[in-house]
């Protein structure tokens, strides 16, 4: 490494700048592995998502297969045998025979996939323009933020149900508006690191140096910038999941045919009187343990990082 | 002060203004907005005099100013499926959602600040750890998952609670309320519960991070160094100087629990606004739509506009840099 | 606040008596021995200059007197003896009712120090009720009284105002006010003037000079500078590390400094009789209390170490007490005027 010239004292304060975010991301981890409710947390989080991109290879069925349901299996309770499928329906079947337990699984699939999609999204979306306000100052600077606030002081439920009222169902749509939704709050951290890190003075050094402001930008003030964000997707995440979760279960956001586990429960409300309770109760602990491993991971996400910010 | 605060309401007035367009372009630029407002099935006749009544064959700044007379008489169109003006549907109903809203409010301060307080003071202790934990599940646990296990375990299974409606209720300035009858408190608690759970965590977080920002001051050591009572040193120092930033929080959490009583309502068939509009989102109702997101509008403005004026009226640091 | 008279003084009789308080942090990192067996008398009526660089355990000396000692800090050892009763040993509820009362304090930032939401005048009066009854118009003309006494201007209009509408200067007058409400017997002041500019500084200096005179009120003066507390103290403790390192009148702790720590904080006061001369600087560092010499803690910096001070010095009387001062002890192997601090090795 210290082959690389050194001759421009920007190009050196880059040098150490690398070696010292390298050492500081293994700071980082270092520290996060600390808690042990946070890796209890990222143990879950491993299993969860492993569980959902392996789907097909540990489940029995496919719920999404209307042929291989059996409505004569519907509501069957935890533990009972399937007649024609020789397997246990160890959660219990749904109202329309599906095994619950694959239900959950392929369920885990969309909420993932919608969370953590929209979450990263959004991220870009909102880093993005939380820059470009950084960069461009002045007015534009000035109006973006105010969208920003307007969006911020908005309870995000009625927004979403706004937006889904007006484009209706499906699950393009609900990440759509879950981006539209989530992508202030990555802006204005964005926006408000980017301006600390624009006062440095390495910022300025280069400036000096003729170094265009969008390569200022890129290499320097967005590395910078990243802990921040890092700790607020990780919670956005938890919240795009919880926010798709409630608008399907209230019947506006996936569609029947591929059910999130939102959806699984709120199809399970109707037999809680009867006392099935099993059809609402375990995707709904599959997806209180999901977003409760999130949390947990951000949480100590952002014990770790926001002392360093102060430095 | 008073320059301020004029500046504050224009700034809300825009913000309304603003909020009216988007509502409107939306109706306008999603989908056929004959259908929308009109409904289905009118025959062909019918439709054009629906039309040109509505004003739909109008240019489109037109109607927009046209909707913003009406809205400003208070009109916001009438209900397809109710047939009746949609501002008084929502309004018919708002007591009810301003009751939970506010009783799940109030239960989020008594049980959070004390034990935030708690937490706050011995951070150490394992109750404290307990409780800290069991704040993360507070807001991890989906709203409406819990509302379900809450029907389950008070209603069905033990019987205590009813699940759903509201009960009795007594009319006090003209309006009906719930909480002025034995029977209409008991249907009041679990949703308001339900309600309050994700607010009891966040108030037991935000007093107990603001009880351990400040318990390390000085003026703290000083007042103790002063001989007053712990219990003193506690509420007029320790939780005086929490509460300011807390109250302006609360206010605007009120907004967002107006709001999330959206599910609340559904589950716990609330009749209350929230309830009304997912019904009308369902039925394609788009009148109520608008109105309601009009009206929600108001309040958040109206809210953050008291929190701001309340911030000010409570720090003397503030107040006082105003006035000069 | 009455005046003390000379024929009152048969015997002096100690109002403060710390014997060999220890006082220790237990962090993470370690266990801190920050106050390291510090003892020392206070009279009636005298002041104590209590000084040392920040981190050598003056401030928590105080703490530790008043109680006031936050976790993970705690007494281990030793005695602190207020009109006879041992503090160090007292429960929570009779040491409460003796500060604000017969023992008060005074930090550092005023700013810091008063609650900033509320008016001066509720926390004044909160002082006075915690201790005796008493009807609050009472109350808030004594309060206004005390205001005036310290040379506050306007002091019924000042009550009413909160901290953050008042000057540095003024914020600290009023809370030396709040410590002399009760009539103390004992006044810890830590670093009172340090937050304020010189002129000021001046000014409320030779106030407390005034005050102390007047009413008779022991204090204990705790500051890093030396010059502020020459002007005003009976005795000077110098302390390093957690130990007192050298103790007597002021005369004779400023005119024959025995110490070499001591020598070098008054070798690097800018003086005007010694403008040609270059100031002086202690070469090297505060100690690491967690990584302490074995001996004498001042040895890495000292120009007249010898493999002697590896053995921790006791300490040595110089001059015995008499009537008009105090003994002058220091903790020295090699005690002696004359050292030039500049030429030790780096």
């Amino acid at each position: 490494m210290n082959q690389r010239s050194t001759a421009t004292p920007v190009a050196a304060r880059a040098a150490a700048d690398a070696g010292k975010v390298q050492s500081m991301w293994s700071q980082i981890a270092h520290d996060f592995l600390r808690s042990k409710p946070a890796i209890f947390g990222l143990v879950i989080l491993l299993i969860v998502v492993l569980m959902a991109i392996f789907a097909p290879f540990i489940t029995p069925q496919n719920p999404y297969d209307l042929m291989q349901l059996d409505v004569l299996d519907a509501r069957l309770a935890p533990g009972a045998e399937s007649m024609e499928h020789g397997f246990t329906y160890w959660l219990g079947t749904d109202g329309q025979g599906r095994d619950l337990y694959s239900a959950i699984v392929y369920g885990l699939r969309i909420s993932l996939l919608v969370g953590i999609g929209s979450a990263a999204i959004a991220a870009v979306v909102g880093t993005v323009i939380g820059l470009v306000a950084a960069y461009a100052g002045g007015k534009i600077d000035a109006l973006i933020m105010r969208v920003v606030d307007l969006l911020l002081s908005f309870p995000t439920i009625l927004m979403a149900l706004m937006i889904l009222a007006y484009m209706g169902k499906g699950i393009g749509n609900v990440i759509l508006t879950l981006v539209l939704v989530e992508w202030a709050y990555y802006a204005r951290t964005a926006r408000g690191q980017a301006l600390v890190e624009t006062r440095r003075e390495y910022v300025d050094a280069a400036r000096g140096q003729g170094i265009p402001q969008w390569r200022i930008l890129l290499g320097h003030i967005l590395p910078n910038c990243l802990p921040p964000l890092l700790v607020i997707a990780a919670l956005q995440v938890a919240r795009a999941i919880t926010l798709e979760a409630t608008l399907s279960f209230l019947g506006l956001g996936v569609p029947i045919t591929e059910p999130s586990l939102g959806l699984l429960i709120s199809n399970g409300y109707q037999y809680l009187l009867s006392n099935e309770y099993w059809i609402s109760f375990f995707p709904g602990v599959a997806l209180l343990l999901t977003i409760v491993a999130i949390n947990l991971v951000g949480d100590q996400l952002r014990d770790v990082l926001n002392p360093r910010l102060q430095k | 002060m008073i320059v301020w605060l004029l500046r504050r309401i224009a700034q809300a007035f825009l913000v309304v203004l603003a909020m009216s367009i988007i509502v409107f372009a939306g109706l306008h630029a999603i989908g056929n907005p004959i259908d929308i407002l009109i409904g289905e099935d009118l025959n062909q006749q019918e439709r054009l005099e629906a039309i040109a009544h509505l004003g739909l064959d109008q240019p489109l700044l037109q109607q927009y100013f046209s909707f913003l007379r009406n809205a400003l008489q208070g009109d916001l169109g009438t209900s397809f499926v109710y047939n009746e003006p949609a501002i008084g549907l929502i309004l018919d109903r708002l007591p009810a959602t301003l009751e939970l809203a506010v009783v799940a409010l109030v239960m989020a301060i008594i049980l959070g600040v004390p034990l935030g307080l708690y937490a706050g003071m011995k951070p150490a202790s394992p109750v404290s750890k307990v409780l800290m934990s069991g704040s993360i599940l507070g807001f991890s646990l989906p709203a409406f998952w819990v509302a379900l296990m809450l029907i389950m375990v008070f209603s069905v299974q033990l019987g205590w609670m009813p699940s759903s409606g509201r009960g009795d209720t007594r009319s006090l300035f003209g309006i009906e309320w719930s909480f002025l009858t034995l029977d209409g408190l008991h249907h009041l608690i679990l949703p308001a519960f339900n309600l309050a759970l994700f607010k009891i965590s966040l108030v037991l977080r935000l007093t107990r991070a603001g009880v351990r920002e400040v318990l390390p001051q000085d003026f703290v050591k000083f007042a103790r160094a002063k001989g007053l009572s712990e219990t003193r040193v506690m509420i007029m120092h320790v939780l005086r100087n929490t509460m300011i930033p807390l109250v302006t929080v609360l206010g605007l959490e009120l907004g967002s629990t107006i709001a999330y009583a959206v599910v609340t309502e559904s589950i716990f068939a609330w009749p209350g606004a929230g309830k009304l509009i997912l019904d009308s989102i369902n039925s394609l109702d788009r009148p109520v739509v608008v109105a309601y997101l009009m009206v929600v509008v108001v309040i958040f403005v109206t809210l953050n506009l008291i929190v701001d004026l309340l911030y000010k009226l409570l720090d003397p640091r503030v107040r006082l840099e105003a006035a000069q | 606040m009455t005046p003390r008279t000379m024929s009152q003084q048969t015997t002096p009789s100690a109002v403060l008596e710390v014997k060999n308080l220890h006082t220790q942090f237990d962090t993470r990192a370690g266990v801190l021995p920050v106050v390291n067996g510090v003892g020392f008398r206070l009279e009636k009526g005298k002041v104590l200059g209590l000084v040392g660089e920040s981190g050598s355990g003056k401030s928590v000396t105080g703490f530790s007197i008043m109680g006031l000692l936050d976790a993970p800090g705690r007494i281990t050892a030793g005695e602190v003896l207020f009109q006879g009763q041992d503090l160090a040993r007292l429960d929570a509820g009779a040491l409460r009712s003796l500060r604000g009362n017969r023992i008060a304090m005074i930090f550092q930032d005023p700013m810091a120090t008063l609650n900033p939401v509320l008016r001066i005048d509720v926390q004044m009066l909160e002082t006075i009720r915690a201790h005796r009854k008493m009807g609050k118009a009472e109350a808030l003309e004594h309060c206004r009284a005390t205001l005036a006494r310290m040379g506050i201007p306007s002091p019924g209009e000042r009550l009413k105002a909160y901290p953050h509408q008042l000057s540095g200067g003024m914020r600290q007058r009023v809370a030396i006010a709040i410590a002399l409400l009760n009539d103390p017997e004992l006044i810890i002041a830590d670093e009172p003037t340090t937050a304020l500019d010189v002129t000021i500084q001046a000014q409320i200096l030779s106030e407390m000079q005034q005050l102390v005179r007047e009413t008779g009120t022991s204090m204990i003066w705790i500051s890093h500078d030396l010059s502020v507390v020459a002007g005003l103290a009976d005795d000077i403790a110098v302390m390093y590390a957690g130990r007192i390192v050298e103790h007597g009148s002021v005369d004779a702790v400023l005119d024959d400094p025995q110490h070499p720590y001591t020598q070098g904080l008054i070798g690097s006061l800018p003086s005007a009789n010694q403008r040609q001369r270059r100031l002086q600087q202690i070469s090297g560092m505060a100690p690491n209390l967690l990584d302490l010499p074995p001996g004498c803690a001042f040895a890495p910096r000292c120009p007249r170490a010898q493999p002697a001070c590896e053995q921790p010095p006791g300490l040595t009387t110089i001059a015995a007490p008499s009537t008009t001062a105090t003994a002058h002890t220091v903790r020295c192997f090699f005690p002696g005027a004359g050292a030039d601090l500049s030429r030790s090795a780096a």
